[in-house]
């Protein structure tokens, strides 16, 4: 078997603003817009990847959170209608989705034996989370390349930033070698923002871009200094600075997503090309491209 | 309509006939034979169910610590949302399937209260929108059979103690406007700290000694009523047994304003085991004094939320609250007279004139005509009868009574007589073919309870803009 590879990481957070404003069929509500810098990101981000070939798109999600351990999408099929709980209004999205049950558990046994608790889920009628299907609408609106779905670990709530970083760490290195030994081409994808202070009131159209803005000062020079090491290939640094960017800028690193990211890219010291940012309700979100098929991986 | 039980204090009018905290992981719904523990929770909602159940109430509400909001707080207003739910971490202990009974128009009433007090709210109606694991398991086992209607909220993940106080207090006076009687629930863990590795069932423990024990400190507190005490410890509690993610442990400032604030409930503790190391407790609180209680911490008391909501509009005015106060409508308010004899309490809206509230002669007690105003805010609950023009507004005079009958109790507590010691009321109403029904309506459930004589008379109106004014004699 040829050895497999990551072909790109991508920093691609899931906001559901974005899937709202570009009026896909699967999703009920309309909209007149809205958020287009990000959504030229991801048009742009798409292209890039069209590009590459590959075989299998890898997606941690902050919005499925658990407590216990780290969880897989572990069945061939999933699809149904996935309502935010938070923005209702905004994203009710059929969705229809395949798994590559075998790269899963593939880095689920991997992670296994390296002493992380791990587990399947394996009930048909589990609900995938809109984090998820926001990231592979946004990268792949057409579904047709199945996806490994790992679930965010709130260690970070339980421990701390370092505790998770250490974990994710970790959970990265297991998910490249499964990659690598799958003969698989992958897509690594992180699903999440940067700064995430919130808005707290919604303008009466939520697409009204007059109201749209960063939160603070203090979260713009956070996500500027974050997107600046990632555009110099100074990955270590974001590692390094990690707890304090989570703690100040109340970032959804927390997740854990942006460190497996990085660890399963080998922390990279190529610098990673910028699609696109922008603030959506206030948080600050950039789309981030790591091409590795430029550089060691293949 | 069931008469309010007698109780103590100032929660005479409260509408709240019991409230509960309930534990919001999904083991005793799916899985209690798994661990005697949680069979014995199980056990615990089964008694919870029976008691609601016999308890006459017209509705069950819920605040979900397992919703988080952003946008403010959302209130459940699909009449029936139906679905099957996963949780998250547990997925392999089964599937949930729910229907549940919404009262959307509630749900509709308690936004509308909810800006009229100045927060930031909207209701949900969609198909397939998750209801959480909290609220399906709460519902599931204290209302298997949908015979109460239900209302649920979110927890705002960024709600101070005042956002979630006044969130009570909408709606309290959505209750009060509709004469709904209510349970409340709480879905929350106590500690919340859950194991982060896979554990058989039989070894399921609470996560550490620390963990049981400020679960059995609180757990103490509640089972003496003491529920403003625990509401007001919620911080130190989060910061010691709770996980520090977003959803603090604020359902009991919920829980404590929508049960006015009291230390003296009747509380029992129905049963407390671990859930995956989190402490979860099955616990019932009852109105009924237990004639202890004084507080032992005084937060201040909110009306309306004044925060910083206008994030998208540096002059914004999209969020001014509806509810009106007479500084700009009516005339200026004084402080009490002073006097020999005289009662007054901060916790009465201010006089119109030189006044006091009450003053005592002999055993007997004078109050000084008492509207609805609040004190502090001078909001008036349902509403002022007309703006600062002079133009007339649509009110709710059965909101405008109950807060006069509130008012009338906090003068008479100040003055250590009560409700049962009212002797006559004089009311006076502006409108007496509008309004009479439904005045007459709530003295039935408050102070006609107590059997004083009555006399009411139509007025051309009042210095203020309300619709009803009480003046009372009580003995002392």
């Amino acid at each position: 078997m040829a050895k497999g590879s990551i072909v790109a990481g991508c920093l691609a957070p899931h906001p559901p603003h974005l899937v709202y404003a570009e009026n896909p069929p699967q999703n009920e509500p309309t909209s007149e817009g809205g958020w287009e810098q990000l959504r030229w990101g991801y048009e742009r981000l798409r292209e890039s990847l069209s590009k590459i070939d590959h075989d299998v798109l890898v997606i941690l999600s902050p919005h499925w959170q658990t407590y216990v351990g780290t969880h897989f999408l572990g069945l061939p099929h999933f699809e149904g209608l996935s309502v935010d709980p938070i923005f209702p209004n905004l994203f009710r999205y059929s969705y229809n989705l395949d798994i590559d049950v075998e790269l899963s558990k593939a880095i689920h046994d991997k992670a296994a034996d390296a002493g992380l608790a791990v587990k399947m889920m394996e009930n048909p009628d589990f609900r995938v989370d809109y984090g998820t299907i926001t990231t592979g609408h946004m990268v792949n609106p057409a579904f047709d390349k199945p996806l490994v779905v790992i679930s965010s670990n709130r260690s970070r709530h339980y421990y701390s930033v370092e505790v998770m970083q250490e974990m994710m760490m970790e959970l990265g290195r297991v998910t490249r070698d499964a990659i690598l030994e799958s003969g698989k081409k992958a897509v690594v994808l992180a699903s999440n923002s940067l700064s995430h202070r919130h808005f707290t009131t919604e303008s009466d159209v939520p697409e009204d871009m007059s109201k749209e803005h960063i939160t603070s000062h203090a979260m713009h020079l956070w996500d500027m200094r974050i997107i600046d090491y990632m555009r110099t290939g100074q990955a270590q640094r974001i590692i390094d600075e990690m707890p304090e960017f989570t703690e100040q800028a109340i970032a959804e690193s927390d997740g854990g997503g942006l460190t497996w990211l990085l660890s399963t890219l080998t922390v990279p010291t190529y610098p990673a090309i910028l699609h696109g940012y922008g603030t959506i309700i206030g948080t600050g979100n950039a789309i981030v491209e790591w091409p590795c098929y430029a550089h060691e991986e293949v | 309509m069931a008469l309010l039980r007698s109780r103590g204090g100032l929660s005479l009018t409260n509408p709240v006939l019991a409230s509960y905290v309930v534990p919001v992981h999904p083991h005793p719904l799916l899985v209690p034979e798994q661990n005697e523990g949680w069979q014995r929770l199980r056990d615990a909602f089964d008694e919870a169910r029976q008691q609601i159940s016999d308890s006459g109430a017209d509705l069950i509400i819920i605040y979900s610590t397992t919703w988080p909001s952003i946008i403010g707080h959302q209130i459940q207003a699909d009449p029936n949302p139906t679905w099957t739910l996963v949780d998250q971490d547990f997925h392999d202990l089964g599937s949930m399937d729910y229907s549940f009974r919404i009262d959307a128009e509630f749900a509709e009433a308690w936004n509308k209260a909810n800006h009229a007090r100045g927060l930031q709210s909207r209701t949900v109606a969609y198909n397939g929108f998750p209801i959480d694991v909290g609220s399906v398991v709460a519902l599931k086992l204290l209302n298997p059979d949908n015979a109460i209607p239900a209302v649920i909220v979110s927890s705002n993940v960024y709600a101070n103690r005042a956002e979630t106080t006044v969130l009570a207090k909408s709606c309290l006076d959505v209750l009060k406007s509709t004469g709904k009687k209510a349970v409340a629930v709480t879905a929350m863990s106590m500690s919340n700290r859950m194991f982060t590795e896979f554990i058989d069932a039989a070894d399921d423990k609470i996560h550490s000694l620390k963990d049981d024990e400020w679960n059995r400190k609180v757990l103490e507190f509640l089972e003496e009523g003491r529920l403003e005490d625990v509401a007001q410890l919620s911080r130190t509690i989060h910061q010691q047994i709770r996980v520090q993610k977003v959803v603090t442990f604020k359902p009991m400032w919920w829980l404590s304003a929508m049960n006015d604030n009291r230390n003296d409930l009747t509380g029992r503790v129905l049963a407390y085991e671990a859930l995956h190391g989190a402490g979860g407790a099955v616990v019932h609180l009852d109105p009924a004094s237990n004639g202890m209680g004084d507080k032992e911490y005084d937060e201040d008391d909110v009306e309306v939320y004044h925060g910083e909501r206008n994030v998208l509009d540096a002059e914004g005015s999209e969020n001014t609250p509806e509810t009106k106060h007479v500084d700009d409508n009516g005339p200026a308010l004084w402080d009490p007279a002073e006097g020999k004899d005289a009662v007054n309490t901060d916790s009465a809206p201010k006089p119109v004139g030189l006044y006091p509230h009450a003053r005592r002669v002999g055993d007997l007690l004078y109050l000084s005509g008492v509207g609805p105003r609040q004190p502090g805010t001078n909001a008036i609950p349902g509403g002022p009868i007309r703006d600062a023009n002079g133009e007339p507004l649509e009110y709710d005079i059965k909101a405008q009574t109950r807060a006069v009958v509130e008012n009338i109790a906090r003068i008479l507590e100040e003055a250590g007589s009560s409700m049962e010691k009212v002797v006559d009321v004089t009311s006076f109403l502006v409108d007496m073919d509008r309004d009479f029904a439904g005045y007459n309506e709530v003295w039935a459930e408050t102070l006609g309870h107590y059997g004083p004589t009555r006399t009411t008379l139509a007025i051309r109106a009042l210095p203020t803009p309300i619709a009803v004014e009480m003046k009372v004699i009580a003995k002392i």
